[in-house]
């Protein structure tokens, strides 16, 4: 499989680390155990198009977004995370 | 069996008779020519057994000439490179080559297995699982090793491979598999629109097919023609020709894998050159130009040696020059197999007679039949007579009923062709079937791929050149190159006709995967007994299983079972196809990672100078750490690690800890980011200050742990411990990049830009005092202990000076940039030497700390909370952080947690293990009251005794209470006290001092 990092170009996969899926938000501190609960541990296990965490350990240390199908590998978008790069979110 | 080429024809084929090649087959010295593979030179001697069958030890001869053989396996060189299950059929020929035939005992000529036939019944479709159900027992003790004995093929080395493999990278624009006239038309127009090509070509001759059937391109011979495209590729700067590469898988994204037969040609690789290279092939487009492969048909005897496919037969007249048998017949279904008669006639061998499955030949053949003097036999062969020496007589059961005789020693069989489906069909494309050549054609293809000529069911070799050469252009095109392609080459396409013919029903064993002996019988008996899938079919009989993968039996096999069961072939199906497509040794996917190689290898900064101490290194993840630095007479580790831990402990030591991870915190949200990351607080730390930080997962687990400090008011260096430095690395990123993006802080790994060493013991101010530069305050005021700061050493190097201690020493750790590491190590040596300097490795260091309680990998093993480690204190109530929430759910703040707490033996003088379960005393040991287990221990210098650290029920309630260790696996039990985990100075007066 292959990524086309937007820092880097297209890499291989042994450059990259997988998370999972980027669905889940991290919940607000006061949210509550619950939410918090299944922000850790409740997971979609998509067979098809699926947006994931993967990082560019390999290359410049983005984390990326990639949107994956899950049946036939095709990646058919990847974006840096919101704080991926130099610049601070806002600045 | 005659030697001297007896069977070699006086002219013609592709070999170069000026180079003889001597080789040795079963002991037996035979000569061939540069040019000849195995199989051939074999053939030009009149070699016709080359080996005993799977389970029945039937003899066996080639069947084809090329990498879908499945008989022709042999033990390929001897000694450690002895390579087991290698077709002599694609085994290049040179001086000096040994190869032995497999399977046979204790000679091909007289195996005394081959009674095995007299029990085939037992051998029969599904006889694994049949036969030897019951009892069990018996099964180890008896089935398998008679089997195994019984039943098998080559022998591994079983020795350590003495040769080197690579792995390497390619990209380019179009990748092409096979070098036949599609794939060499593919590669012209590639090559000419100006795409970056590589053709991959398994012979170690381009050409395919044309070799050995000739034919006319652009009115030129086939060779002619051949030799000019070959010019014109190699002299474009952007092709890329590998010969001896088989394009053998098909991963995601474009990528392809390709195994590179570098040096297998030659008895043993040059001096620093690899046998085999592993590529893998990144191509915007994939033109699968990998031809057809010829199909046998299933009769009784059809794996009696001397018969052979019918176009094998014309590559070794053709391309070989060497003669199969002086007395052809020819068993055919279809057009092309009558090229074998053509081919025999004009090498000056005799035609027996054609047998055509067909209701009509044409008057073509008719003529050629008449005038060369055989007769043409409507109908098929019924069985074959001949044994171990060949074929005697062919038996043929005619069109109308009656039955012929045919005397003849080789027998060329042609039931059409099957194009190579199996690149197109690794993601799961099934290969549709066309009716109007009888085959499977390649269909969903992976993305970028496509296949022409043969390999897409295009049979003539004008519909082969058009295919490929139009594939080529588009595939380029695709790529963004648009040069002029230029003229497309031009030859006829022969007539087609077949008539599908797979199985003829006789008396005797009818072979349809002969590596396998999987006889039509055994097909039909897995339908009779309800394994009519094809993916049951193959996995009740093994049909296809074997290391040919099926290539010539797969098709005939559910062409058999289609007809048994009443259904069509497209209705039958395929199997799943899976690559690789020929075998690829492991040694190859291994590359150079083998051995000590395995992975890499990271070296501390002064790592050689350790070395010269004699020190002993031990792995710690890719690190080689120094353990311990034995002295002349010491009798053992622990007599050099106590002698090690006392000296720091009364006077000075150092220790290399550069193996720490180190990350650079910057930017005015520093503080905050790791306010977040760790329980504790770290915006509040003061400038110069230094900070013990817990991190948790966001389950609640302890993740890592590591002294912070702060350098400036937007800088913090943050520690991480050895194991853990890439992931908390990337841990943090995730938190910066993904959680908290709105924090303007960035992260910079430092690990490799800093030495590090601890420095220990009460007269470390002594020893700093020779090494940093005397204006700086190192007193108790002007240094207090956790502070830490840039200090300027003698010389004028600049160096980060932490106060902290792991030891429970008066400690400081002094960072200099990298490069500098080697020489601080030896400078505190002579700086030391007046003080009694002792470097200590990583075991005094895990005494210290467990004299001291301090936690670490065998406690912080991701099961674990920070209340359990006895930090939970250190949770702020004030902030949020990664792993706050869950770190408070009931079962992880329950007051039975194991927690961290001292171990001693009552008994002073017993050593402690780790991993002996505690057990309260008095009770039966059992997983009902197990309460823990001893996580650490270690002698120590200090008490004179062995102590220990273990997870232990409500433990830190139940000091001082005596309870039993068990530890089943070394048959030891004795009795422990749960105590204080600090064992030395719990005051830590000695750290502050
Ligand atoms: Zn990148």
């Amino acid at each position: 499989m292959r990524i086309v990092c937007p820092f880097c170009g297209e890499r291989e996969l042994g450059e990259f680390t997988y998370l999972g899926d980027a669905k889940p938000q991290r919940p607000a501190a006061d949210a509550g155990e619950d939410a918090v609960y299944d922000y850790v541990y409740l997971r979609d296990n998509i067979a098809g198009v699926m947006s994931e965490h993967w990082y560019h350990g390999g290359g410049c240390r983005a984390w990326l977004k990639v949107t994956r199908n899950t049946l036939t590998h095709e990646i058919s978008a990847v974006e840096p995370a919101a704080g991926a790069g130099a610049a601070k979110v806002g600045a | 069996m005659r030697g001297d080429q007896a069977n070699r024809l006086n002219n013609g084929g592709l070999i170069d008779r000026s180079t003889p090649l001597n080789f040795r087959f079963d002991g037996k010295t035979f000569s061939g020519f540069k040019g000849d593979t195995l199989a051939s030179a074999l053939v030009a001697n009149g070699v016709k057994l080359v080996g005993r069958s799977f389970k029945y030890h039937r003899p066996r001869g080639i069947l084809t000439a090329g990498s879908e053989e499945p008989n022709a396996l042999v033990e390929l060189r001897s000694g450690a490179r002895r390579e087991p299950n290698t077709k002599a059929t694609t085994a290049e020929l040179y001086e000096g080559l040994e190869a032995a035939s497999q399977n046979r005992w204790p000679s091909l000529n007289f195996d005394v297995m081959s009674v095995n036939q007299l029990f085939a019944p037992i051998f029969v479709a599904g006889f694994y699982y049949k036969t030897f159900m019951w009892p069990a027992k018996f099964w180890e003790t008896i089935y398998e090793p008679a089997i195994r004995r019984a039943a098998g093929l080559g022998r591994a080395a079983g020795v350590s491979d003495p040769d080197h493999y690579d792995k390497a990278w390619a990209h380019c624009d179009v990748a092409i598999a096979g070098s036949g006239p599609a794939g060499l038309a593919a590669a012209l127009a590639a090559g000419r629109s100006g795409a970056r090509v590589i053709l991959c070509e398994e012979d170690f001759v381009l050409g395919g097919r044309l070799l050995a059937d000739g034919d006319t391109i652009d009115g030129l011979p086939a060779s002619e023609w051949v030799a000019r495209a070959v010019a014109e590729l190699e002299a474009m700067p952007d092709v890329r020709i590998m010969t001896r590469t088989t394009l053998f898988g098909v991963y995601d994204g474009g990528t392809y894998g390709a195994i590179e037969r570098v040096n297998d040609h030659l008895p043993v690789p040059p001096e620093h050159q690899v046998r085999q290279r592993l590529w893998r092939i990144v191509a915007k487009r994939c033109v699968v130009a990998a031809g057809a492969i010829e199909r046998p048909i299933v009769f009784a005897g059809n794996d009696t040696p001397g018969v052979m496919m019918a176009s094998a037969m014309r590559s070794y007249i053709n391309r070989y020059a060497a003669a199969p048998a002086r007395r052809i017949a020819l068993f055919t279904n279809n057009e092309d197999g009558w090229r074998t008669a053509e081919t025999a006639i004009a090498a000056g061998l005799q035609v027996a007679a054609v047998i055509d499955a067909r209701p009509d030949v044409s008057p073509a053949h008719r003529s050629l039949a008449s005038k060369g003097g055989f007769s043409v036999l409507h109908g098929a062969v019924a069985g074959v007579d001949g044994g171990k020496g060949g074929i005697r007589k062919i038996s043929v059961s005619l069109s109308g009923g009656a039955r012929a005789e045919v005397e003849a020693d080789g027998l060329a069989v042609s039931g059409g062709w099957n194009p190579a489906v199996g690149l197109t069909s690794y993601h799961r494309g099934r290969p549709k079937w066309r009716d109007d050549i009888a085959a499977f054609v390649p269909d969903g293809a992976p993305p970028g791929m496509v296949a022409a000529g043969a390999a897409n069911g295009a049979f003539g070799l004008g519909a082969c050149l058009r295919e490929g050469f139009e594939a080529g252009a588009a595939a380029a095109r695709d790529a963004g190159r648009s040069g002029s392609i230029g003229s497309m080459p031009v030859a006829d396409d022969e007539a087609f006709s077949l008539t599908p013919l797979w199985h003829v029903a006789g008396k005797g064993k009818a072979f349809v995967d002969q590596q396998h002996d999987v006889t039509a019988s055994d097909v039909e008996l897995a339908q009779r007994e309800g394994f009519e899938s094809v993916e049951h079919l193959k996995r009740y009989t093994t049909l296809g299983m074997a290391t040919d993968q099926g290539k010539t039996s797969n098709v005939a096999g559910l062409a058999i079972m289609a007809a048994v069961s009443g259904k069509s072939i497209p209705e039958t199906g395929t199997t799943i196809y899976r690559p690789p497509y020929v075998p690829v040794a492991i040694g190859a996917f291994a590359g150079h990672h083998r051995d000590e190689n395995f992975h890499a290898t990271r070296l501390t900064p002064s790592h050689h100078w350790a070395a010269e101490q004699g020190a002993i290194f031990v792995d710690t993840g890719l690190w080689k750490r120094a353990q311990w630095y034995p002295r002349a007479g010491e009798k053992d580790w622990l007599e050099s690690v106590t002698r090690e831990v006392k000296a720091v402990r009364s006077g000075v030591g150092f220790c290399d800890v550069s193996t720490l991870g180190k990350i650079d915190v910057h930017g005015p949200d520093a503080g905050a980011f790791l306010d977040r990351v760790y329980i504790n607080a770290f915006s509040s730390l003061a400038v110069g200050k230094a900070r013990y930080g817990l991190m948790l997962r966001e389950d609640g687990i302890v993740y890592d742990d590591g002294t912070t400090s702060r350098l400036a008011e937007d800088h913090y260096f943050l520690t991480t411990t050895t194991a853990k430095a890439g992931l908390v690395m990337q841990h943090l990123e995730f938190c910066r990049q993904v959680l908290f993006p709105e924090l303007d802080v960035q992260l910079t790994s430092v690990s490799d830009q800093w030495a590090q060493f601890s420095i220990a013991g009460p007269k470390t101010r002594d020893l700093l005092k020779e090494v940093v530069d005397p204006g700086e305050d190192l007193s108790n005021e002007g240094f207090p202990f956790m502070g830490a700061r840039e200090v300027a050493l003698r010389g004028g190097l600049k160096a980060r000076l932490f106060r902290i201690s792991f030891s429970g020493e008066m400690a400081f750790e002094i960072s200099v940039p990298a490069r500098y590491g080697e020489a601080m190590a030896r400078n505190l040596m002579i700086a030391g030497k007046p003080l009694g300097i002792t470097p200590y490795g990583t075991e005094a260091l895990g005494v210290m700390r467990i004299e001291k309680g301090h936690v670490a990998g065998p406690e912080l093993n991701g099961t674990t909370t920070a209340g359990d480690l006895g930090l939970g204190k250190m949770m702020s109530t004030k902030k949020d952080f990664i792993g706050r929430v869950m770190a408070g759910r009931e079962a992880l703040t329950a007051s039975n947690r194991q927690v961290v707490v001292g171990i001693k033996p009552t008994d002073k003088a017993r050593r402690l293990r780790s991993g002996a379960h505690i057990i309260p005393k008095g009770e039966t040991p059992g997983p009902d009251n197990d309460q823990g287990y001893i996580t650490s221990v270690c002698f120590s210098p200090v008490l004179d005794q062995w102590i220990g650290l273990g997870l232990v029920e409500r433990g830190r309630e139940r000091i001082g209470e005596i309870v039993r260790a068990h530890d089943p696996l070394r048959g030891e039990d004795y009795d422990v006290e749960l105590c204080n985990s600090v064992f030395y100075d719990p005051d830590g007066g000695r750290q502050r001092g």
